[in-house]
């Protein structure tokens, strides 16, 4: 048995992997864990030995690489050990169309991960608000900051989304465990930051809550509709959602207003050309097709 | 009157145009620019109402004054609401600074119609223009365009649009002409006809080898349609939906259920349909779009509306019950895509793995199916559905919903329903 510390990271694991793979290690004979984590007891007894020598090139199919890099970013501990086995079956253990069985459990465990991380990665594009705190004296350009939570260690797959959307302004996310800063020219990462680092709130929040109070239709509430989409979790850090309870509340009032509300007879056309020459035209449209709208 | 109550005024009048959508645009973005902006891949819904709608684009009107008399909508000159109007400015700094705070994916702007068409269609355009030339804008604009406006004006709009749309309304003519007697279906759809033309136009040029590349005009167009405010039916409905996705390709049909406005027109039905309906329209809908349904096998003319109770998938497999049951291990795809609680992808998952191996119930499990709904309609290696009575009259009550249940309500006492007031007011039980 031999443990391997790598970092939380894709890269990482992928260059342990190639390793144990060249030297033949079958899954069951690794132990996997994160740098970050607290070390298992045994830990210290084996070191992984990574100089190892040339190893010849694993193929695997390219779609493995692109659900390997999106499951490790995955907060599951298991993650390792899973990707490493499934690279085993893949290569070594012949199973060449494993990608193509979503019946297997450990593939089906992978899908299950990417799904869950390829969720968060959008609900950040989604949820992220920024906030403008000052103007570059030089360039001139706005400069934002923003504060997400995502659950998953999404920020560098989740980021080149912000740079193509906001090229043109200097932005910069904070999470607990990576931020992530444009200028510009880069995209560079530096370490987490508590959530009192960010600012609280952008003078256009109003501007946008009122946008939010009045785009909303009181007689048609569906709430578990709006949480199955926007769940509770992510509110605290949404301008907008200190609205939804008194929202809500309010409705059966607002709709019971509306159907109260004495029915508005009809208002003869006014002298206008326009309107005249539609009405004639309908008129002659009128005579000539019966109904093109019927199929 | 300032930017506020504006903004309060003009998304409140624009909140029942039901589309939101922000995808199928060409792939664009900001870098190497000074502007904002991107389009292109899946849309994002950037927050919920809790009428549990998405809120993706800032939709507004530029002014809800109008000429026209459609009784269904809150902005008829019948109405006396309070009116306003955005100068093209105020709307292009509000979709800048939405968007650069990532609150919105860009702008769907429609208007009231005033002094006429074209009049109309100008000062919409011009909001686009500035957005694109002057502020580099490559986030998603979406333009409603009227059918009167002449054919330069609509493919100035196409340019500068993600998406344009022209809403048919009602699916009659015979329903316009009570409900909305400024509108008339032919001209609309000549006018769909003619973007479409310009779409393709547009395609083909740029598939040309060794040609410039064409400028660019909106990548599609969509409509809606409004659901319970004439006599229409499903099948009347769903026929003019099939009918503008064959002739017109359009790229979608939204269907928004009448609700309560706050300024009621005397010509209109006092119940709003179930929400429900719109629902089963939805559904009804995707399966005439992707699951190669017909229009007569979903709503046939003898039973034209749709039942609320179940959806029209599982409502058209207990009426064809002879078709079933489909073995999972051999049936062709398009059988497969009949099964109810079966899904496009799901049936590319079980294709797949069936290449492999011989499905089992544990391998649907796994794959985390709906099984309570699917195994009275499918068989596999070890499960034929004969003991659940493929046959027995009461496989229809095993898919009705259960009683009603109350939705959370925050700790308020259970709220009347509109329902209860319509009952309250006609003396209707």
């Amino acid at each position: 048995m031999r443990t391997v510390v790598i970092q939380p990271e894709y890269e990482a694991w992928r260059s342990a992997a190639r390793q144990l793979l060249a030297q033949r290690v079958p899954p069951e004979d690794v132990l996997w864990a994160d740098d970050a984590q607290e070390s298992p007891l045994f830990m210290q007894e084996e070191p992984a030995q990574m100089a190892a020598p040339a190893a010849p090139p694993v193929k695997v199919p390219p779609a493995f690489l692109d659900l390997a890099r999106s499951a490790a970013a995955h907060t599951d501990a298991r993650r390792w050990a899973m990707l490493y086995r499934v690279l085993w079956r893949l290569t070594l253990g012949a199973e060449r169309h494993l990608l193509s069985m979503p019946t297997d459990p450990d593939i089906r465990q992978l899908q299950d991960w990417c799904k869950a991380v390829g969720r968060d990665i959008h609900k950040m594009h989604a949820f992220v608000r920024f906030r403008l705190v000052s103007t570059h004296p030089a360039t001139g350009r706005e400069q934002f900051v923003a504060w997400f939570e995502p659950e998953h260690r999404i920020v560098r797959l989740a980021t080149p989304f912000f740079e193509k959307r906001f090229a043109g302004m200097d932005w910069s996310i904070l999470t607990p465990y990576e931020c992530a800063h444009w200028d510009g020219t880069r995209l560079h990462f530096t370490a987490g930051v508590p959530r009192s680092s960010a600012p609280d709130e952008d003078a256009q929040d109003e501007l946008w809550r009122t946008y939010y109070r009045s785009i909303f239709n009181p007689a048609r509430v569906k709430i578990s509709a709006m949480q199955s989409e926007m769940p509770k979790k992510y509110w605290k850090n949404l301008p907008e959602a200190s609205l939804i309870a008194d929202l809500i509340a309010g409705s059966s009032r607002r709709v019971q207003g509306m159907l109260e509300t004495e029915e508005r007879s009809v208002k003869p056309a006014p002298n206008n050309a326009y309107l005249q020459s539609l009405h004639a035209l309908n008129q002659q449209q009128k005579s000539v097709t019966p109904d093109p709208g019927l199929p | 009157m300032d930017v506020t109550r504006k903004l309060e005024i003009l998304a409140d009048a624009a909140k029942y145009d039901a589309s939101c959508a922000s995808s199928g645009a060409a792939r664009k973005d900001s870098r190497g620019s000074q502007g904002v902006g991107s389009t292109g891949g899946m849309g994002i819904c950037h927050s919920y109402t809790p009428d549990g709608r998405c809120v993706s684009l800032m939709k507004v009107l530029l002014t809800n004054a109008c000429l026209y008399d459609c009784h269904y909508c809150i902005n008829r000159r019948s109405s006396n609401v309070t009116r306003a109007r955005f100068t093209p400015d105020e709307v292009v700094q509000l979709t800048l600074d939405f968007y650069k705070r990532n609150y919105i994916e860009g702008l769907f702007l429609s208007s009231g119609i005033i002094r006429s068409a074209d009049h109309t269609m100008e000062l919409v355009i011009e909001v686009a223009r500035k957005l694109r030339e002057v502020h580099h804008f490559r986030g998603y604009i979406h333009l409603k365009t009227i059918p009167e406006a002449s054919q330069d004006l609509i493919a100035l709009a196409g340019r500068y649009a993600d998406r344009i749309s022209i809403n048919v309304e009602l699916p009659s003519q015979h329903s316009l002409n009570t409900l909305a007697p400024e509108k008339n279906l032919a001209r609309t759809q000549q006018a769909m006809g003619h973007i479409r033309g310009k779409i393709d136009e547009r395609h083909a040029e740029k598939r040309k080898p060794n040609t410039p590349k064409p400028p660019p005009f909106a990548t599609g167009q969509s409509t809606q349609m409004l659901v319970g405010a004439d006599a229409s039916t499903d099948a009347t409905i769903l026929g003019c939906a099939d009918q503008l996705y064959s002739a017109h390709r359009l790229r979608r049909v939204y269907y928004s259920a009448f609700s309560p406005i706050p300024e009621p027109s005397a010509i209109l039905p006092l119940k709003a349909p179930p929400l429900i309906r719109e629902h089963r329209l939805y559904q009804a809908d995707w399966l005439l779009r992707f699951y190669d349904f017909k229009v007569e096998e979903i709503a046939s003319p003898s039973s034209p509306n749709l039942d609320l109770a179940l959806d029209p998938k599982l409502s058209w497999a207990l009426q064809n019950r002879a078709t079933f049951p489909v073995d999972v291990n051999r049936a062709p795809r398009e059988l497969l895509l009949r099964v109810p609680g079966l899904g496009v992808r799901n049936v590319e998952r079980l294709l797949a793995a069936r290449r492999y191996t011989r499905l089992r119930l544990a391998d649907l499990i796994r794959l985390r199916l709906q099984m309570k709904k699917i195994l009275p309609f499918i068989s596999t290696a070890d499960h034929h559905p004969a003991r659940l009575g493929l046959d027995s009259d009461s496989l229809r009550a095993r898919f009705l919903p259960p009683p009603e249940q109350l939705e959370i309500n925050f700790g308020a006492p259970p709220a009347p329903t509109p329902a209860d007031f319509i009952s309250a007011r006609s003396g209707e039980l």
